[in-house]
């Protein structure tokens, strides 16, 4: 099958603009969400779902906010983290004080709370750009640590700081297994990212990105330099929140600050910065490369040396294997693993023709 | 408001950046539907000229009169609201996105359905694409370059570069269209198109224009008026004849014998 649009005409705008204009990739979508929802829950194994399928979905979600803020948006944030923390503590007190809250008020609630903290965060952004806007997004992330691990309240006064979140129902039906956890997150990652491709072809995202190329033009060209950041800001910290408030209930089963340290701000930089800034499919990709790359590695490491090799001598392999990849991968694409994607579908088009 | 009223007046504009005098006492008017040439040296002011026009900078001293009203202190993107629309010497095309989307921003401001709905590409917000994309089809079907609709601009050359830059002004259907050295790097050939372009802009959308040139043939073929600046301040002003043969202008371009 031949990745290419020749024989499909549009004859209305509304065609040509419409969210995937191209068959195959159509097919491609309806293939692997054919396979999350029928494939996945059939045959693949606990072990799967909460090792592989569970991180990688709630991580891509988190991805999906940085990119829309940094990748389109071009402003950089090193604060995605707290905002992920503000998700899930405010998604752990809407369940436990609002005992009768639906569970998606709870979630959609914590992206809110979180959204509003992204717009104070990042109302430096008007004077203050590149690295200098990274490091005030930084105050963010010292900031939530502080005020979770110093205020009780948070966790409803419990001594240990680390609190179990309480259980989950959706429309009566109680939330349990692993498979209950995969499809709520599935459906999750389903609706944001719909949402992120909607917004990032409207009005909106051309502002955010006109923003991120050249933003002396594109105030000239009337858009409000203001309100296009702080959007950004409250769109990516919105999806933040969800994502934090996903891995909580649904991952780890617990509210923990420690969770959200400044490394997760930095590993969700790297998912956009080795998937691709600025594309959707790039989170995805990116947060496959970080989460379950290194669980591959290993497993490969195990199989390869037998048992026979000290474990931290495996562990170092893994690491430098791992680092290695990111270099590399760097190298061969500095605009990352979606640019390849979008190289070889151009070179598709012309194969086995190139002239 | 009468034909003959001037669609912008500016009276006294100063401006210094620390002790460098940018601009230092300049008036001129600029009339509605006319084209009106800024010539002078390197150095000289124009483009300041422009940022004082639409906003991006603020004169020290001077006022600015839009439509025969005294206009307050403004940003860039209110004088965009007001329809001033402008390309820049330097392309300052967004680079990471196609021609249609260059061109689909400079409809900004005519598109208002809230962020929510654009979310959910539902309704509203999902019309609005497809009437504004017919309006910016109409724009790349003037400027000619159906061909690149699709390519990420930053791949175009430089000519066609400028021409998706006048698209994207265009499409915000200006009163006033300030152009800097639109034809600045270009070919003959393309210069040509460009001054076609630019002459069709101002008879078929009766659009005023503001531009400023280097090359002398383009100016004096095109524009109704041209107002002359040197070392901040305006030396001549007038009809393309009446600014050739001023002593004052000659002198500006190739100096004074001593």
């Amino acid at each position: 099958m031949l990745y290419r649009e020749s024989g499909q005409f549009k004859t209305s705008y509304k065609a040509d603009m419409a969210i995937f204009p191209i068959r195959q990739d159509l097919w491609g979508l309806i293939t692997t969400l054919i396979v999350a929802v029928v494939i996945v829950p059939l045959f693949a194994s606990e072990h799967m779902i909460v090792g592989y399928l569970l991180p990688f979905m709630i991580w891509s979600i988190a991805a999906i906010g940085l990119n829309i803020l940094t990748g389109y948006a071009g402003q950089l944030s090193l604060g995605h983290g707290a905002f992920m923390a503000v998700g899930a503590y405010s998604a752990y007190n809407l369940a436990v004080r609002i005992p009768d809250l639906p569970l998606l008020a709870v979630f959609i609630g914590a992206g809110l709370i979180a959204a509003a903290c992204g717009v104070v965060v990042g109302s430096p952004s008007l004077r203050i750009k590149g690295f200098y806007l990274a490091v005030a997004t930084l105050a963010a992330q010292f900031f939530s640590e502080w005020v979770f691990a110093t205020f009780p309240w948070f966790v409803g006064g419990a001594a240990s700081m680390v609190i179990d979140t309480p259980k989950m129902s959706l429309f009566g039906y109680p939330i349990e297994s692993n498979l209950d956890n995969y499809f709520l997150v599935l459906g999750f990652v389903i609706v944001t990212t719909l949402l992120a491709k909607n917004l990032v072809r409207s009005e909106i995202g051309r502002a955010w990105m006109a923003v991120r190329d050249m933003d002396v033009a594109a105030e000239v060209i009337g858009i409000r330099p203001l309100y296009t950041k702080l959007s950004a800001f409250a769109v990516s910290s919105f999806f933040a929140g969800i994502a934090g408030a996903l891995y909580a209930f649904c991952y780890v089963k617990s509210v923990d600050f420690t969770a959200f340290d400044l490394f997760v701000s930095l590993k969700v930089l790297f998912m956009i910065i080795i998937g691709g800034m600025g594309s959707i499919l790039g989170c995805f990709l990116g947060a496959a490369f970080i989460v379950i790359l290194p669980i591959l590695l290993n497993v490969a490491a195990h199989h390869l040396t037998g048992g026979n090799v000290s474990p931290e001598l495996i562990t170092n392999i893994e690491h430098m294997t791992f680092g290695g990849l990111i270099v590399y991968f760097l190298i061969v694409e500095p605009h990352g693993l979606a640019r390849m994607w979008t190289t070889a579908k151009e070179k598709l088009r012309l194969w086995p023709f190139p002239h | 408001m009468n034909v003959s009223d001037p669609i912008l007046e500016l009276e006294n504009i100063s401006l210094s950046f620390g002790a460098v005098h940018a601009l230092a006492d300049v008036s001129f008017s600029i009339y509605p539907g006319e084209v009106l040439a800024i010539i002078g040296p390197n150095g000289a002011g124009k483009t300041t000229m422009l940022n004082v026009i639409n906003g991006v900078y603020h004169p020290s001293e001077g006022k600015i009169n839009y439509k025969g009203q005294a206009r307050a202190r403004m940003r860039p993107h209110q004088t965009a609201v007001q329809g001033i629309a402008r390309t820049f010497q330097n392309v300052a095309l967004f680079k990471g996105m196609n021609t249609v989307d260059n061109i689909m921003t400079g409809r900004n401001l005519k598109m208002n359905t809230n962020i929510l709905l654009q979310a959910l590409y539902w309704g509203p917000a999902q019309r609005e694409e497809a009437v504004h994309r017919e309006a910016v089809e109409k724009v790349i079907d003037f400027l000619e370059i159906e061909a690149v609709r699709k390519t990420v601009v930053g791949r175009l050359p430089f000519g066609l570069q400028k021409r998706v830059e006048l698209g994207r002004a265009l499409a915000a259907e200006p009163e006033i269209l300030l152009l800097d050295e639109p034809m600045a790097g270009m070919n003959l050939e393309e210069k040509e198109d460009m001054c076609r372009f630019v002459l069709d802009v101002n008879e078929e959308f009766g659009t005023t224009i503001v531009l400023i040139e280097h090359d002398m043939s383009v100016v004096m073929d095109i524009s109704d008026r041209v107002v002359v600046l040197d070392y901040g301040r305006k030396i001549s002003e007038g009809t393309p004849d009446e600014v050739r043969g001023d002593q004052r202008v000659i002198d500006a371009y190739l100096g004074v014998a001593h």
